[in-house]
This record gives structure tokens, C-alpha cells and sequence, in this order.
């Protein structure tokens, strides 16, 4: 395959990439002045990436057609379900940061150029086909990721979640070499083909540590329990648009990237890793219930969430079926529009100065000032606690239905058991905001984005989104089948 | 004679070393950042290692990769660390906590 094709076949990244040069000499040269029109021609950039993205998802891309570059990358069906959702939540993120950096006057211009780059290493990680492009894409996205935790430079919180992010994030990358420097040791290539060639029988002992090395690695990036200490932290002390960022797209690419890997690479030993993703599923669904009853900060109790909700997830991935990994996408889409939505709310939550609030408290009797926020965010976590007729249950249902069917039932029963704690503290908000005396602090006012923002999330989560599940399941079960193409 | 398995042993104990010397010390973040650092040597070790003993170029580019990499994740961290130093005045390990964790 030619130079030309393959650079045809990777014009998402491409058009990402030129764009992110572009705007990082315009950021330099104009400086924070320009960084709401940069923030602009980003998200134009992001649009321009999901338009060239569209026909693979569309014509069920798959096979050796979509690969490029020999073999380092693929632009098949399921890479662009990922990269559209990644695009979607990125676009979003963008939306919504304006108004919050330019409150603290820290409205820097280099913050859509890292959220670019960072969006093109998620673009990569999804689409590699290799351990190489792996790497490159996942680092690519990490060293961008710790700067934006530490977006807010005077900021101790700030500086700290950075710091944090920074030293848990290079550990686990380290880990993940070196399960890749194992794997191609025992496997003889880096290639994904040549890795699920040469483990098609049983492993022997440094492959199995080589697996399980890089299970760790991704599962840090997807803060699955027992990964996951690092991101009540980092959510809660990094600024709330970034939050918002991490909490979306970077899991939507860790979650896309490890189902890549272990249905790839590792597809033909799924009964040595079917146990750790079971484990890891479970934890996580307990452990992001129970972490979040006692917790007074929202981000950090938006933090569990994510952490109980990766559990769901993870579940789909257990089945490893082709329905399985259709319902995980399912779910990510969900939840992705709940996450975005959940956050933008609490951007939402400012008192008459302008000032954010993220104290529990400080929603009490919310309901009486804000009666539309009130009732987005209250459907928000009834869909995060998957309360049917909201659009989460239908998330949490098919990924269920994928574990009966692939034979999981106790996996399915311990799953739905958990998820009855999580509706604890999700009915909390919604009981705090609709029956408590009112605090009277949430006044502010909010900026027509984050209410665009807010809208189209709770549009989505709401029983409105049920006129999706048919071409949200096919598009999912397209982007699947692809995964399972060897 | 030196084989595989001295290599890959000696790559073990530099990447033990490496996150023991992240979990354990209790110092500063400098020396967290030169364990990160172990840790990736011994990656590179293992990846140059292997790369010899399959007669596979692959392992060598890898390690390239690696090498660079860990370059700008060095800047990337010790800028934050300075930032960190600038708002904290101080990069005890024991004084990250501002938040619970």
C-alpha cells in the first residue's frame, strides 16, 4: 500500500494534526487574546475530523482495506464509532470552557490546542493495530491530559491534580511497557495479527505476565478499580471543563482501545483474561457505590460514578461476544451524553458572583430557583442510577442481556444487585434538591453553552432516546463485527 | 555465556526497583521522577534484549520510541512540578494532600 492511501485512510488524524500545528503558531503568536477564536477553529477542526471519519462507520469499514501504514493503523468501523464519540464529547468540552477560564481570567490559548492534541492521541489509540501506535497515541494523550489537569497554574487543587495525574499516569504507562516489551518478547512481533497468530495455543508464563502487565496499564486509563485511586483527585482538583473532558472522551478511547487489545492480540485466550475483567468489573460497580455515599464534592462524587459506571461496562466486555462489545458501545455512547451532561451541570451552579460551586449543600432546594437545571440534572442521575423509562436503563439492559447470553448470569445477577447501591446516592441529589430547605447560594446566572450543552444531553438521556436504540444498536453492532474481523 | 533470561532477569529487578521506589519513598517527587525513569530503562533494556535475541529489528525502533518519549513526559512532569513548587512552595511527598486520597 502506497504512501498516498494510507494517508487517505488516516485523514481524520491528518486533518487533526495539521490543525493542531496550525493553531498552536496562531496561540503563539496572538496569544491568550485569540483563545476564543482558537477554541472556534478547533471545534471546527473536530467537525471537519468526524465528517472524514462518517463513510467508514457507514460502509462497515473492516478487513485489510482499512489498514494503513502496514499494518501500524486502521480506519475500520469501530475505530470511527469511537473517534465519533470522542469528537462529539471533545466538541462539547470545548463549548463549555470559555465562560469558566475566562471567570478566573485564565483563559489561556493553549487549552483547545491540547484538548486537540489530546483528541488526535485518542484518534491513534483507537485505531492502532499495533503496540507501537499504541504507545505513541496513549502518550500523546497522557502528557496532554497532565497539562490540562494543571490548567490553572496559581491554582494549589490545580497544581496538585496535575502532579498526581502526572506521577500515577507515568507509572501505569510504564507498567503497560512493560507487558508490551514482554508481549513482544514471548509473541516475536508488536503487530496485533502477528501477537493473536502467535498465541493461539496456551501461553507460556512471561506471556501471561506480559497480558496481564498491560491489562493493568489500560485499566489505570479507564480507572477501573483496583486502578482507580487516582481519579477522585484528579476530578475533583483539576478545573471542572477538564474534568469534564476526562470523564468523557479519554474513557470512551481507553475502553475502545482495550476491547481492541484483548479481543485482538489476546482473542484467542479469553479464558485467562475473562477472569481479571470479571473481578475488575464487579469492583468497580462496588467500589463506585459505596465510594460515593460519603463524599461532599460533587466532581468527586461524579468521579465514583464513573468509576461505577466503567463497571457496567466492563461487564459487556466479560461476555466477549460481538453482542457484548456492540453493548459496551451502546453504553458508552449513554453514558458519555450523561457524563457531559452531569458535569455541565455543575458548571451550571454559581452564586450571584459567578462564583462555582461544587459542595453537596449547596444544591439543597435547587428545584425552587432553577427549575429546568433542577429537573436536567435530576434525569441526569436517574439515568446514571439506569431508573427506566430514562435512556441509561436501555445502556445497562443490553449489557446485561449480552452477559446472560454469553452464559455470565451471576456476573449479570451481582451487576444489577450493585446497581440498586448506586441509586442510593444518585436519589440523594434528587431527594436534595426537591424536599430540602433551600440553600439559596446556586443564583448565578448561565451562559447560553452550557445551556445548548445541557439540553441536548438531557434531550438525549431522556425517553427521547429511545427512538435512537434501533440505529444506535445497528451502527454498534457494525462497529463490532468489525472488531471480530480477522 | 550471557542468555535472554539474565537480561530479562536484570530488567525485572531495575522495573521492581523502579515502582518500589514510587510507593515507598516518602521524600520528594524528584525521586519519584528518577524511579519513572528506572522503570523505562528497564523497558528499553528488556525491548534492545529481545530485539537481539529474535534477530527483529522491531525492538530496537520500539525502544527509540520509548527513549523519546520518555524525554517529553521528563519535561512535561518536571514543568508541573515546578508549577506545583510555585503554588505549594514545598515538594515534600507528605505535602500532596490537599485533597483526600
Amino acid at each position: 500500500m502506497s504512501w498516498m492511501a494510507s494517508l487517505r485512510l488516516t485523514v481524520a488524524e491528518d486533518v487533526l494534526s495539521v490543525a493542531g500545528f496550525l493553531l498552536l503558531l496562531w496561540a503563539g503568536w496572538a496569544g491568550d487574546r485569540a483563545a476564543k477564536a482558537i477554541g472556534w477553529a478547533a471545534m471546527l477542526a473536530l467537525v471537519g475530523a468526524a465528517v472524514v471519519t462518517l463513510p467508514a462507520l457507514m460502509n462497515g469499514a473492516m478487513g485489510p482495506g482499512a489498514s494503513a501504514f502496514y499494518g501500524q493503523y486502521a480506519d475500520d468501523a469501530f475505530a470511527a464509532f469511537a473517534k465519533l464519540l470522542i469528537y462529539a464529547s471533545a466538541i462539547g468540552c470545548l463549548l463549555i470552557a470559555p465562560a469558566f477560564f475566562a471567570k478566573l481570567g485564565q483563559h489561556r490559548a493553549e487549552y483547545p490546542v491540547l484538548l486537540l492534541l489530546a483528541v488526535l492521541g485518542m484518534g491513534l489509540m483507537v485505531s492502532a493495530t499495533n503496540l507501537i501506535t499504541l504507545y505513541i497515541g496513549l502518550e500523546l494523550n497522557s502528557l496532554a491530559a497532565y497539562v490540562m489537569a494543571a490548567m490553572l497554574r496559581g491554582n494549589e487543587r490545580s497544581a496538585e491534580a496535575g502532579l498526581k495525574y502526572f506521577v500515577l499516569g507515568a507509572l501505569a504507562s510504564g507498567i503497560l511497557l512493560f507487558g508490551m516489551s514482554l508481549t513482544y518478547g514471548f509473541a516475536g512481533t508488536t503487530s496485533f495479527a502477528g501477537i493473536h497468530a502467535a498465541f493461539h495455543g496456551p501461553m507460556q508464563l512471561g506471556a501471561t505476565f506480559g497480558m496481564v502487565f498491560v491489562l493493568v496499564g489500560l485499566g489505570f486509563k479507564m480507572s477501573a478499580v483496583p486502578m482507580h485511586m487516582w481519579t477522585p483527585d484528579v476530578y475533583e482538583g483539576a478545573p471542572t471543563p477538564v474534568t469534564t473532558f476526562f470523564s468523557t472522551a479519554p474513557k470512551v478511547a481507553a475502553m475502545a482501545l482495550t476491547m481492541r487489545v484483548l479481543l485482538g492480540p489476546f482473542g484467542a485466550q479469553v479464558h485467562s483474561w475473562q477472569p481479571i475483567i470479571i473481578t475488575a468489573a464487579l469492583a468497580s460497580i462496588v467500589v463506585g457505590a459505596l465510594g460515593a455515599i460519603g463524599q461532599r464534592n460533587i466532581k468527586r462524587l461524579l468521579a465514583y460514578s464513573s468509576i461505577n459506571n466503567v463497571g457496567f461496562i466492563l461487564i459487556g466486555l466479560a461476555a466477549a461476544t460481538p453482542a457484548g462489545a456492540a453493548a459496551m458501545l451502546v453504553y458508552l455512547a449513554i453514558y458519555v451524553a450523561m457524563s457531559l451532561g452531569a458535569f455541565v451541570a455543575v458548571l451550571m451552579l454559581k452564586d450571584v458572583d459567578g462564583n462555582q460551586l461544587e459542595d453537596i449543600g449547596d444544591l439543597a432546594g435547587l428545584s425552587g430557583q432553577r427549575k429546568v437545571l433542577s429537573a436536567c440534572l435530576a434525569m441526569l442521575m436517574f439515568s446514571l442510577a439506569g431508573i427506566p423509562p430514562l435512556f441509561g436503563f436501555w445502556g445497562k439492559f443490553v449489557v446485561f442481556q449480552a452477559a446472560v447470553a454469553a452464559g455470565l448470569v451471576p456476573l449479570a445477577a451481582i451487576g444489577i444487585a450493585a446497581s440498586v447501591i448506586g441509586a442510593f446516592y444518585y436519589l440523594k441529589i434528587v431527594k436534595l434538591m426537591y424536599f430540602d430547605e433551600p440553600a439559596g447560594r446556586a443564583l448565578g446566572k448561565s451562559g447560553w453553552e452550557h445551556q445548548a450543552v445541557l439540553a441536548i444531553c438531557a434531550a438525549f438521556v431522556s425517553p427521547i432516546g429511545y427512538l435512537l436504540t434501533k440505529w444506535l444498536g445497528g451502527l454498534a453492532a457494525v462497529a463490532a463485527s468489525a472488531l471480530f474481523h480477522t | 555465556m550471557i542468555g535472554i533470561e539474565h537480561y530479562i532477569v536484570v530488567s525485572s529487578i531495575l522495573f521492581v526497583l523502579g515502582v518500589l521506589g514510587i510507593f515507598l519513598n516518602r521524600k520528594n517527587i524528584i525521586v519519584i521522577m528518577m524511579a519513572i525513569e528506572l522503570i523505562l530503562l528497564a523497558v528499553t533494556l528488556n525491548l534492545v534484549a529481545f530485539s537481539a535475541f529474535l534477530h527483529d529489528l522491531t525492538g530496537q525502533i520500539f525502544a527509540m520510541f520509548v527513549l523519546t518519549v520518555a524525554a517529553g513526559e521528563a519535561a512535561v512532569g518536571l514543568a508541573i512540578l515546578v508549577i506545583y513548587f510555585r503554588a505549594r512552595g514545598s515538594i515534600a511527598v507528605d505535602d500532596v494532600n490537599r485533597m483526600k486520597g
